[in-house]
């Protein structure tokens, strides 16, 4: 899978919690959470989202490094191959 | 054969829009089924019906008019082999979903039960004509107890109804469903001049904005009356929560994302368990006095993402599992988000409890929602350094707040609560 297939899945589950969110607006290191106004609610239903996405299991202790879109997609490259 | 009308939300709900009719006419509809969708000043709601039957005609269409609550939206006829039957009028129906014994005393947005036959759903202009059945009972003293049937007096709230007010029409001047219901028609009659001409079309960019204003406005009415009428008062106290964090991480250590529970579930279960051993702070102020309820629905404040926030109820929090407790908040949030409320859930809440921690505020002292009698506060989740036998050591705590009613409790009381919310979070295991 590329980067450029993460981003677009990773976008999907972002838009899934801020509908109102434009992907070309949101800067690749910019912090998601100050950027979208996003709970702990919406940030839970993001890995949810993540994890079926990628088929991948997110341990509580990585929640800290997927701050920005840029960690999360080298995060799930790094697990998905 | 009863009107369905338009039901009041919440204590800063006036008014409301038909968005669409779930059933059609001649269809049969279930006691707490979806009969349609109601866009309030702050977010769209599912309103269920009360009582089971047909509807038989609508009265208005899904439009973009605003209406006043207590607005004629339909007329239900009786299911079949539910005949009129003014005794089981009286009764509360069940919640659905919910055992009897489980129940609040608010109602949720309730499809008029049938009333008896010589009060049978009068028209505005045949409503005077029925209470000349009845003389009118003489007006009764301020301070005096209300003479009210159950199912009239929480009409009177879903639809804004002053019983003080009101004359009873029923045996020894009680207060029947069928005088809360021609005053509320009677309100709408008289505000009809008062309604705005249909105005040209909004542009999105101008429709965000009017939201916005609308939302505004409704909480404005909500929290001003709140500050006018109810005297509050405000505890704080700072809670231990280590021992609870650490429990909460080795249970979620052991499951994926989508089994994971949020500490606000540990924060709301322990709540919801301190209520149940001061029910003097869980309930409502009606008519001079406290009115506690049965049970233990959760408001719970959520943000909305276009700005302003909703507080709905979930249900009967002191009696799920932290799991369950979990997936019906995740489930309230994200239908809060996407506005689809249902009714019971925007009136049954007995109790508020909101969180600012995760923007950075170490402690809130929030307004109650009227008519609720308090509303319990949680800030950051902070390191400090904290003496525990002897020896100072880093901590994670929080601030719990408690605004309540002075007169419904007192501070004792209320510093009770506090001090049993923070022993239950020593246990977290035990929620």
């Amino acid at each position: 899978m590329t980067n450029d297939e993460i981003k677009t899945k990773v976008l999907a589950a972002l838009a899934a919690v801020a509908p109102e969110l434009e992907p070309g607006e949101l800067a690749p290191g910019a912090n998601l959470r100050d950027e979208l106004d996003i709970d702990s609610m919406d940030a839970l239903n993001f890995l949810v989202g993540l994890s079926q996405a990628f088929g991948i299991d997110i341990p509580e202790a990585d929640y800290r490094k997927l701050s920005t879109l840029e960690a999360i997609v080298g995060y799930v490259a790094a697990r998905v191959g | 054969m009863a009107e369905f009308l338009l039901p009041k939300l919440g204590a800063d709900m006036s008014r409301g829009r038909l968005v669409e009719w779930v059933k059609k006419p001649g269809e049969r509809i279930a006691r707490g089924e979806v009969i349609a969708v109601i866009e309030t000043d702050k977010a769209n709601v599912e309103v269920e019906a009360f009582a089971s039957g047909t509807l038989e005609r609508v009265l208005v269409e899904p439009g973009d008019e605003w209406l006043p609550v207590g607005t004629p939206l339909a007329v239900i006829g009786a299911a079949a082999g539910t005949a009129a039957a003014p005794r089981a009028a009286e009764q509360p129906a069940p919640r659905p979903e919910a055992a009897p014994a489980a129940q609040g005393r608010a109602r949720a947005t309730e499809a008029p039960p049938k009333l008896p036959p010589a009060t049978a759903a009068p028209s505005p202009t045949n409503a005077p004509a029925s209470r000349a059945l009845t003389p009118p009972a003489p007006p009764i003293a301020e301070g005096a107890r209300l003479r009210v049937s159950p199912v009239a007096r929480r009409r009177a709230a879903e639809l804004g109804v002053d019983l003080a007010a009101l004359p009873g029409t029923g045996p020894h001047g009680r207060i029947v469903l069928a005088d809360v219901e021609a005053a509320a028609r009677a309100a709408v009659e008289e505000r009809q001049p008062e309604r705005p001409a249909p105005a040209a079309p909004l542009t999105a960019a101008e429709q965000a904005q009017e939201k916005r204003a609308r939302v505004r406005a409704a909480i404005a009415a909500a929290m001003a009356r709140a500050k006018r009428e109810i005297p509050h008062y405000y505890l704080g106290t700072t809670i231990d929560l280590t021992r609870a964090l650490a429990w909460l991480a080795a249970y979620n250590a052991e499951r994926p994302v989508a089994e994971r529970m949020l500490y606000g579930v540990l924060l709301l279960k322990a709540v919801a368990a301190a209520l149940r051993e001061h029910p003097e702070l869980n309930g409502f102020w009606r008519e001079g006095r406290a009115e506690l309820a049965d049970a233990v629905h959760l408001g719970v404040a959520i943000s909305l993402r276009g700005g302003g926030l909703v507080a709905p109820a979930l249900h009967d929090a002191d009696k799920l599992a932290l799991p369950e407790l979990m997936r019906r908040l995740q489930d309230l949030v994200t239908r809060a988000r996407a506005g689809s409320l249902r009714s019971s859930e925007m009136t049954d809440a007995t109790v508020t409890v909101t969180s600012l921690g995760e923007r950075g505020v170490e402690a809130v002292y929030g307004v109650i929602y009227p008519p609720q009698l308090a509303l319990v506060g949680f800030g950051k989740v902070v390191t400090r350094p904290w003496v525990a036998d002897g020896r100072v050591a880093p901590r994670e705590v929080v601030t719990a707040t408690l605004s309540a009613d002075h007169r419904a409790s007192d501070g004792h009381r209320g510093a009770l609560f506090l001090d049993a919310l923070d022993r239950l979070l020593q246990e977290p295991e035990s929620l």
